[in-house]
């Protein structure tokens, strides 16, 4: 299987990572390149060993939530933090679905 | 300057130092002030091994001035007391910056302390400073780091290892006895061999994960570089155990590692101790040298009383392609929390996508980038059964490998811990050649198990390592043989 620079840039809007279509080719060879040496996989006979490895998990505590005290409040080291909340730009899609709510209504 | 070779109080075992401390016969003030000496002149001129991101010398002296204090030793654990200690920059610290090598988080001081950190401190050890490192652990020559390359002490054309580079550099340089390092598919144990160090990693769930900065949860454990196998049996010691704060931290009760050390040796310690040598891990193509000095080691324990056997663990050539689907896998999952919300680098950008996307691109460098690629691929709708569900499948036959060599009544494995010795900066630009740099090491991440690298000799001047690969939990079994085989071996170990 090899990956193509449609999937390259799928993968990387999946990722939220920005790529330049410039690089683009270049992380095509480089993951493909990788991607070869692990078709070996597929050759290998797993028998039951799928199977096995979903009833072998490893035995974990209570899942309850332990509250860690931070020694700083979080407005030292959040980007933008203000009254209690960590601030983030608009979401691009936000006036659209405002204005698409008040032309249902 | 010798790069190598440390002196004064430095060249002291830690126990030495904790003892000295303890009683009052040597003050801490003294010894942190022969640290930053040291890392000053290591540090120093153009060829700098650039082992350390961060130094703490006004925090580490006030540490330093309150264990000297008789309340102190009257009161407290003092197994480490006033013994300096470097810790890998993915490790939380209350004072220092936690960067992970990444300009994402170039600022960033943690609120919070790594439990291994805390008992560490707590048995009276000082955080002198935080080391380099491939960024995020994902590398096997610190080339990586955002901070620029750590160079090897031995020869400083040549890399150290990685992920944990400086600290093995740290050690190798006689800055400290002891430093933390982490482990996902051998970033302790591969520098070790390279810098002619000792470096343990424990069984997955022996040190709690709590502080670690997540890259591959399933695989990953705190681990430890000592001059000596006492120095790094020490700090496991004190680290080891139980931790409400990490879900997959182990209730069993801890071993004594340190119970062989400075035992009178009998004419033969290891009788009775069943010992593997895996033929995958000495293929045509491994340097000659190398199978020379690991067979060496081999012989050795076989005087010492130990049984050698030849073993097969069949899956080992898929380690690789397994751990390079698995660690990616975990990655992108793991790395999606860097996105300029809540801590760390932000990058403005129109709208909350594209702040995303620029913090992201602008913070994490090539092969992080490539990893959380390569990672998102093998998770994405089509590919998750042919790639990662797959890879978790032989991931358990490689698993099984180990577990069947363990019933069959094998105590240890030895094996070379890397194929080849340090190689020099810049020579490695393939991603893949690099990955195989760690093909004997990945397997014991893989499988969970405990594994540690030894000195054993040199090739051209450049250190050798052997590893000791144990069943979970048995540490103490590795240690037995590791105290043995360096005692035997003594300076032939360096040289």
């Amino acid at each position: 299987m090899a990956v193509s620079e449609d999937d390259v840039r799928n993968i990387a809007l999946l990722a939220r990572l920005g790529i330049d279509n410039a690089g683009v080719p270049a992380l095509v060879d480089q993951l493909n390149g990788i991607l070869a040496h692990m078709d070996v996989l597929q050759t290998v006979d797993i028998g039951d060993a799928l199977d096995a490895s979903a009833t072998q998990g490893m035995q974990l505590r209570p899942d309850e939530n332990t509250p860690v005290p931070l020694a700083r409040e979080r407005a030292a080291f959040a980007p933008e933090f203000r009254d209690g909340f960590f601030l983030v730009p608009r979401l691009a899609t936000h006036g659209l679905s405002v204005a698409g709510r008040g032309d249902e209504a | 300057m010798n790069r190598t070779v440390p002196t004064g109080s430095l060249a002291r075992p830690a126990t030495d130092l904790a003892d000295a401390v303890a009683v009052g016969a040597l003050m801490p003030t003294e010894l942190i002030e022969a640290t930053f000496a040291r890392i000053h002149e290591v540090r120093a001129g153009a060829d700098g091994l650039n082992a350390f991101l961060s130094i703490d010398p006004d925090g580490a002296h006030a540490e330093a001035a309150q264990v000297s204090t008789s309340p102190f030793r009257g009161t407290h654990d003092v197994r480490l007391a006033g013994v300096p200690i470097a810790v890998k920059d993915n490790i939380a610290t209350l004072r220092l910056p936690t960067t992970c090598g990444s300009k994402i988080l170039a600022n960033y001081v943690s609120p919070y302390e790594a439990t291994a950190i805390k008992r560490l401190r707590d048995a009276g050890a000082i955080i002198v400073g935080k080391t380099n490192m491939d960024e995020f652990a994902m590398g096997s020559s610190t080339e990586n780091s955002a901070f620029g390359a750590a160079r090897n002490p031995h020869d400083d054309t040549r890399v150290p290892g990685g992920s944990s580079g400086g600290s093995a550099v740290a050690v190798a340089s006689g800055v400290v006895r002891i430093a933390l390092g982490s482990e996902t598919g051998g970033s302790v144990r591969q520098p070790a061999a390279f810098c002619g160090v000792v470096g343990v990693k424990p069984t997955y769930g022996r040190v709690s994960r709590h502080g670690l900065v997540a890259y591959a949860s399933s695989l990953e454990q705190i681990g430890v570089f000592g001059r000596t196998v006492d120095d790094a049996a020490l700090a496991l010691s004190v680290m080891a155990g139980h931790d409400p704060l990490d879900a997959t931290s182990s209730s069993r009760p801890v071993a004594d590692y340190r119970e062989l050390h400075g035992m009178i040796a009998p004419t033969q310690p290891l009788s009775g101790l069943r010992v593997g040598r895996p033929r995958e891990y000495f293929p045509e193509s491994l340097d000659p040298r190398i199978r020379a000095l690991t067979d060496r080691a081999a012989n050795t324990l076989r005087m010492l009383g130990a049984e050698i056997r030849d073993v097969s663990l069949p899956h080992t050539e898929l380690a690789i392609p397994v751990y390079y689907i698995v660690a990616p896998a975990e990655a992108s999952s793991n790395l999606a929390r860097f996105d300029g919300v809540r801590y760390g680098l932000r990058v403005p950008g129109n709208d909350l996508r594209e702040m995303y996307e620029h913090t992201r691109s602008g913070g994490f460098g090539p092969e992080v980038m490539r990893r959380i690629l390569l990672g998102t691929y093998v998770l994405s709708a089509g590919y998750y059964d042919a790639y990662y569900k797959r890879a978790q499948a032989v991931r358990r036959l490689i698993s099984d490998d180990f577990a069947r060599v363990f019933a069959d009544g094998i105590d240890l494995l030895l094996t070379p811990t890397t194929p080849t010795t340090a190689f020099p900066l810049g020579a490695v630009s393939d991603p893949y050649e690099m990955y195989l740099s760690d093909i004997f090491t990945v397997t014991a991440n893989l499988a969970g198990v405990p594994a540690m690298s030894q000195p054993i000799g040199r090739v051209d001047g450049l250190p050798v390592g052997a590893q000791l690969i144990a069943s979970h939990f048995n540490e103490a079994t590795m240690f037995r043989a590791a105290y043995a085989l360096e005692a035997a071996l003594g300076s032939e170990a360096h040289r």
